[in-house]
């Protein structure tokens, strides 16, 4: 049976907190945490499959143009080598987040510097990464080609670009204003496991083990790339090592891995490298972005613009959507937002964790921070002084609002010193010491959902969704929906994801995956409850089950029978998507210190405070906003993807010179989770926690960064070189 | 050659290409895929694997250089049954997300706190003859070990709760 | 990597017959070398793995100490009269990589690390380093950890190492052998090259020669100190750093041995900074004559012209860091 809700409107809230079983939200540690700290969770590239064969990517040296040949044969008559592939069907990048079909293939065509051209066959990985080293290939490479966002065509996005009042005029007419630019420097996801896939086919049917986050989407996309039926692949991503948008849309090694066991008849993996994950995956969007803010006497926002240019490459679809948040986070009655995309070839942009608000909210909370200053208010009151009571732009509703509570919680969890506020006034040795805060806001989205929900003859539960867990929590928290649901101690419940034989799941990304299969879940434990209800002869709103049992009565396995009880919840957003306006709020407050003589930067301590509907896990969700805050760290101080000027190559296309932070780099951190519930944002109330927690943190740190050692800094990330430029004596 | 290598208490024959890195030998020749490959350049510390008892990055060495030696994985150091006080303070510290950089991290606090235990000095040392178990050393420490999901803080957090109380 | 004949030669005489080919490589420690390989930056035909061979003692050298050429990294820094004594080594040593890394760094190796050029080691690149002829693809290019001072227009890479920093501002000897001089010394000081014309000749090894041992000279009593200067807070390469060794007598400056990471093709010493240091009272216009004389040949084609500034203000903040807290 399916038990399907499309939601209108707001849910009850009564149903999940009425529960017994007291699991959900608590602190359960993962589930599948011990295969994790035991080495013993399989991940893509670690099935044990015999007669693997190991192929390894050729990419492009050239920016544009044709391959005009490839000396296989040479290649060929290398130790172990068994083929070189190059066929057309073959992608040249990754399929963009829920592309649902194929990215560019025709490996021959290259439009970007490091484009996968080839695969090299061998027995060996030794033996293939050697051959794919040595491989001859010669192009026709176009010159001319454009390389520099500065001076690229541009397409003005004409969905992103609203025009309300005159912001003109109002930036005339302001006590205060603030007209600055801010640009931010590319980044990339770099999740920890490399991409990697392992592709074997028997007959006509395909299964490939991937690191992938959205299988839903991804089985369509392969199948569109290889001009097959869906119904012959099996996608399996039990464990992903990482994905941070990066394994949104299926990876060139995914159709590659295909097609080469495809023509050998035996099993194929190809693991890309470290610098290939780098030069050929997603990068995010270098942005270009200039504010204009105008506020009264009072403080009161009334004028608002944010104007924003981002790059792709040409054909893409995808622009860091940088104003995202700016279009509902503060009210203001004339405003002007737009954005333009232009054409480069560099390698493809697209999601790497938050698009849009990762850096859209640290320009805008720069600005935010000046006007503050120039007018006088403290930076929390000034926020505070200009929440709208509903979307500025639309004039709906919002699901829920947390962003005031956020701010006074975070406030004082810091210890934030309100009042007027001066740069350079303190220092210790050689340090300058300042805070600085920010609003967090990301866009809330939900998404169409399906899980299946076993109860067995045994009494317990089984949940099965082709769902992904990417270190966000999801095995953990389906198995505490379904326990507090089904009144089952989380060890008579089992999670089966990453496998699309089972029901289609929402996929993780957009941080909207939690909210969406959780509800899916719950509506299969929901429409369970009521099979139990009847065989019980009660009413299912009075069904009380706990640890195993009806309170005081049969055993849940009683009930059954000795049959086995099967639902498959399936949730879809309905009219609540375009009724209201749904995001998560939260607020930074860092305090940093910055080196009088060479500019380092250092953060000592930051506090996160966040609102984002029910907690559904303590402990994972406050990991995925320590996560975030480590992000922000590293958006605001050290990450950066540097392109060479002439070809447009990524010059720091690994681990030693694209700076993630480092343990050290993170210092004390503080995370505050509001109790909140949001009936619209979810049937269990839940908003998206993955991609909050950096959405704004960056600016934190800027405007710490100038009450330290008074240097407003219009560029991320904030490297010394940048601090000493100008910093004065 | 004939050589063999003992990892977790067995021998295993050195491969016959001389080219196979530790990690690729742990992986693809002994079957232990706990040690992970992130970025096979001593970047990350995802292989990290202990040598005789000393930490190393088993990508950047060659498995035919430690003929005789023995090596510790993730999985000579604890169990899914029997785990390492340390694995089992991850887990509840939620030393984790994704997994993938875990069995380096908990590689590499093994043997920091012998290194503690032994003394010796690093970056993060005010005096380098009497380190000491800051926050700060214990950051410093792990540095060769990046989590890109940014659990730092909850790792700092399991390391520490095993070298205070040994569990 | 290509493929390789792997050899462990059975002692250091054996060894010395084997280097001396066209092709081999010795590996020690390998964190660089293998690096590389996979890269195919190097592509030796023969490795030679000297790595057990009787080098990785550290023994009482007169009132100096000798650190043999296998001892590792962590070995040294942790080595009691190295921390003792010898301060500003073991803080540029643990300042460098990570514990991993310095497990299975040899001194050795560390000496004769290569540049992490991006256009060094990107085969797909020119570079006049790894490709003679084939140009200097950082100049005009993606160039923040490259040299500003004794660079070329052949090649601006830096020496990326931390401890031979230090072992420049100490004055260490560097001992070789298997020449066709035979045993010889050089300073550490002039171990290194500039890239000049050559670049690809980076150090002052001959075919066939190895490193023996580093024997530093005997303690002074002075201030030691290594600062850093990186984008992040461990695990990164320095944009600039500073080894200084320095003392005061009666007011004023005693000896003052400093040497510079970050900013050349070799650990930069300048003897002229002692020169002017020694003998006057610490003052920040005595500091900044030491900066300018510094600098006054820098020159940072592009992307690394952050770097002079940076260490001008960082030289400054080492000496005063130095000579205030010393009577």
């Amino acid at each position: 049976m399916t038990a399907y809700f499309k939601q209108d409107g707001p849910v009850d809230g009564a149903a999940l907190d009425g529960m017994a079983q007291g699991v959900l939200g608590r602190p359960v540690p993962r589930i599948e945490g011990l295969a994790k700290v035991t080495g013993t969770a399989t991940y893509a590239a670690e099935y044990d499959v015999a007669n693997l064969a190991e192929g390894v990517f050729v990419t492009a040296t050239i920016t544009r143009g044709v391959v005009k040949s490839i000396a296989s044969e040479a290649a060929r008559a290398m130790p172990g080598v068994l083929a070189v592939i190059s066929e057309a069907r073959m992608t040249t990048r990754a399929a963009q987040g829920t592309a649902g079909e194929a990215p560019e293939q025709e490996p021959q065509r290259v439009s970007y510097w490091g484009q996968p051209i080839a695969l090299v066959v061998a027995e060996t990985f030794e033996q293939a990464r050697d051959a794919a080293k040595q491989l001859v290939v010669e192009y026709d490479a176009d010159t001319g080609v454009a390389l520099d966002p500065a001076t690229a065509t541009s397409e003005p996005q004409e969905d992103e670009a609203i025009d309300m009042g005159d912001l003109n005029a109002a930036m005339q007419a302001a006590t205060y204003s603030v007209d600055m630019t801010v640009e931010t420097e590319g980044h990339a996801s770099a999740a920890m496991e490399p991409h990697a896939a392992i592709a074997a086919w028997e007959g006509d049917k395909l299964t490939v083990h991937a690191s992938l986050q959205m299988l839903n989407y991804n089985i369509s996309e392969l199948a569109d790339a290889l001009d097959m039926d869906e119904t012959n692949i099996r996608l399996v991503s039990a464990y992903v090592g990482g994905g941070f948008g990066s394994k949104l849309g299926i990876s060139e090694d995914v159709v590659a891995a295909a097609l080469a066991s495809r023509e050998l008849g035996r099993p194929v993996r190809v693991v890309m490298s470290r610098q290939q994950v780098f030069q050929c995956i997603m990068r995010r969007s270098e942005t270009w972005q200039r504010l204009r803010l105008a506020c009264d006497a009072d403080g009161k926002l009334t004028g608002f613009g944010h104007q924003a240019r981002v790059s792709n490459l040409p054909g893409e679809t995808f622009a860091e959507p940088v104003l995202q948040s700016s279009h509902f986070l503060y009210a203001a009655p004339n405003r002007s937002l737009s954005m333009d995309l232009v054409r480069i070839h560099r390698m493809t942009a697209g999601s790497v964790r938050a698009p849009g608000e990762a850096v859209g909210m640290p320009a805008l909370e720069m600005a935010m921070d000046e006007l503050a200053e120039k007018a006088g208010i403290d930076p929390v009151a000034f926020r505070l002084r200009n929440i709208p009571d509903r979307d500025p732009e639309g004039n709906l509703p919002f699901t829920s609002h947390g962003l005031a509570e956020c701010l006074r919680q975070g406030a004082e969890a810091f210890g934030w010193e309100s009042g007027t506020r001066k740069p350079r006034h303190r220092r210790e040795g050689e340090w300058w010491i300042g805070t600085g805060m920010a609003s967090a806001a990301r866009v809330h989205n939900a998404s169409e959902a399906k899980a299946r929900v076993r109860l067995t003859a045994d009494g317990r539960a089984e949940v099965e969704t082709d769902m992904t867990d990417i270190g966000t929590g999801t095995y953990t928290i389906c198995a505490q929906i379904a326990g507090e649901m089904l009144g089952l101690p989380m060890d008579r419940v089992t999670v089966s994801l990453g496998d699309t034989d089972y029901p289609r799941g929402p996929g993780s990304g957009g941080s909207w995956g939690a909210p969406s299969i959780g509800s899916a879940v719950y509506l299969a434990c929901k429409a369970l409850r009521g099979q139990l209800a009847k065989r019980g002869n009660i009413d299912e709103a009075d069904l009380v089950l706990k640890d195993g049992a009806v309170e005081g009565g049969r055993s849940v396995a009683d009930l059954i029978g000795g049959e086995v009880l099967e639902e498959i919840g399936h949730y879809e957003p309905g009219t609540n998507e375009h009724d209201y306006t749904s995001s998560g709020f939260g607020a930074f407050f860092a305090e940093v210190r910055v080196n009088h003589w060479t500019g380092e930067t250092r953060v000592d301590r930051m506090t996160g405070a966040f609102g984002f509907g029910r907690v559904l896990n303590e402990k994972t969700a406050r990991s995925q906003c320590l996560g975030g805050i480590t992000w922000s760290i590293g958006t605001a101080l050290t990450e950066a993807l540097h392109f060479d000027p002439r070809d447009g190559h990524l010059a720091n296309p690994d681990l030693a010179e694209y700076h993630v932070p480092v343990h050290r780099d993170v210092r004390e951190v503080e995370v505050l989770m509001l109790q909140e519930r949001d009936p619209l944002a979810s049937a269990i109330q839940a908003k998206g926690i993955g991609e909050l927690g950096m959405c704004g943190g960056a600016g934190a740190i800027a405007n710490a960064i100038y009450n330290a050692c008074g240097v407003r800094l219009r560029q991320l990330p904030m490297t010394p070189d940048r601090v000493l430029a100008c910093l004065r004596d | 050659m004939s050589e063999t290598i003992k990892v977790n208490g067995s021998d295993h024959l050195m491969p016959a290409d001389a080219r196979v890195s530790l990690l690729d030998f742990l992986r693809h020749y002994v079957g232990l895929t706990g040690t992970k490959k992130g970025c096979d350049h001593g970047q990350c510390g995802a292989c990290t694997v202990l040598v005789d008892g000393v930490r190393i990055n088993s990508c950047l060495t060659l498995a035919a250089m430690h003929g005789q030696q023995e090596v510790t994985t993730i999985e000579g150091l604890g169990t899914p049954d029997a785990p390492s006080d340390l694995q089992k303070a991850f887990l509840e510290h939620d030393g984790f997300q994704c997994g993938y950089c875990t069995p380096g991290q908990i590689c590499s606090a093994t043997a920091l706190l012998d290194e503690i235990r032994a003394e010796w000095p690093s970056d993060a040392s005010d005096d380098l003859n009497a380190p000491s178990l800051s926050d700060e050393e214990i950051r410093e420490r792990m540095s060769g070990n990046l989590c890109r999901c940014g659990a730092y803080a909850n790792i700092l957090a399991a390391i520490r709760q095993v070298a205070e109380t040994g569990a | 990597m290509r493929p390789f004949d792997y050899i462990r030669p059975t002692d250091a005489a054996d060894a010395a017959e084997r280097i001396s080919g066209a092709g081999v490589k010795a590996i020690a420690g390998g964190t660089n070398l293998l690096d590389l390989m996979k890269l195919q930056v190097e592509t030796p035909k023969v490795l030679v793995d000297v790595g057990r061979l009787d080098m990785a003692s550290i023994a009482e050298d007169g009132a100096g100490l000798r650190i043999g050429a296998l001892v590792t990294n962590t070995n040294t820094a942790n080595h009691a009269r190295v921390r003792a004594d010898y301060a500003v080594l073991a803080r540029t040593i643990l300042a460098g990589a990570t514990q991993q890394l310095r497990n299975k760094a040899t001194t050795g190796g560390n000496l004769c690390q290569r540049t992490r050029c991006t256009y060094f080691t990107n085969t797909d690149q020119p570079c006049n380093k790894r490709k003679p002829g084939s140009g200097c693809g950082a100049i005009g290019g993606v160039a923040r950890l490259h040299a500003i001072l004794g660079a070329s227009d052949q090649c601006i890479a830096t020496y990326p190492g931390d401890m031979a920093v230090a072992m420049a501002a100490l004055d260490a000897k560097v001992h070789l052998t298997g020449g066709a001089t035979g045993e010889r010394t050089v300073p550490v000081r002039d171990f290194h090259n500039l890239p000049g014309q050559t670049p690809w000749q980076e150090n002052v090894l001959e075919t066939g020669e190895i490193i023996t041992a580093v024997t530093l000279p005997p303690p002074v009593r002075a201030r030691q100190i290594y600062r850093k200067v990186r984008e992040r807070s461990s695990y990164a390469f320095a944009l600039v750093s500073v080894a200084a060794i320095i003392a005061k007598e009666g007011g004023k400056i005693a000896r003052a041995d400093l040497a510079f990471g970050g900013l050349a093709h070799k650990p930069w010493h300048d003897p002229r900074l002692s020169e002017l240091l020694v003998g006057e009272t610490p003052s920040p216009a005595l500091f900044e004559k030491v900066a300018d004389t510094l600098l006054d040949s820098a020159d940072a084609r592009g992307g690394s012209d952050f770097k002079i500034p940076l260490a001008r203000r960082t030289l400054i903040a080492v000496l005063t860091e130095a000579t205030e807290d010393q009577l």
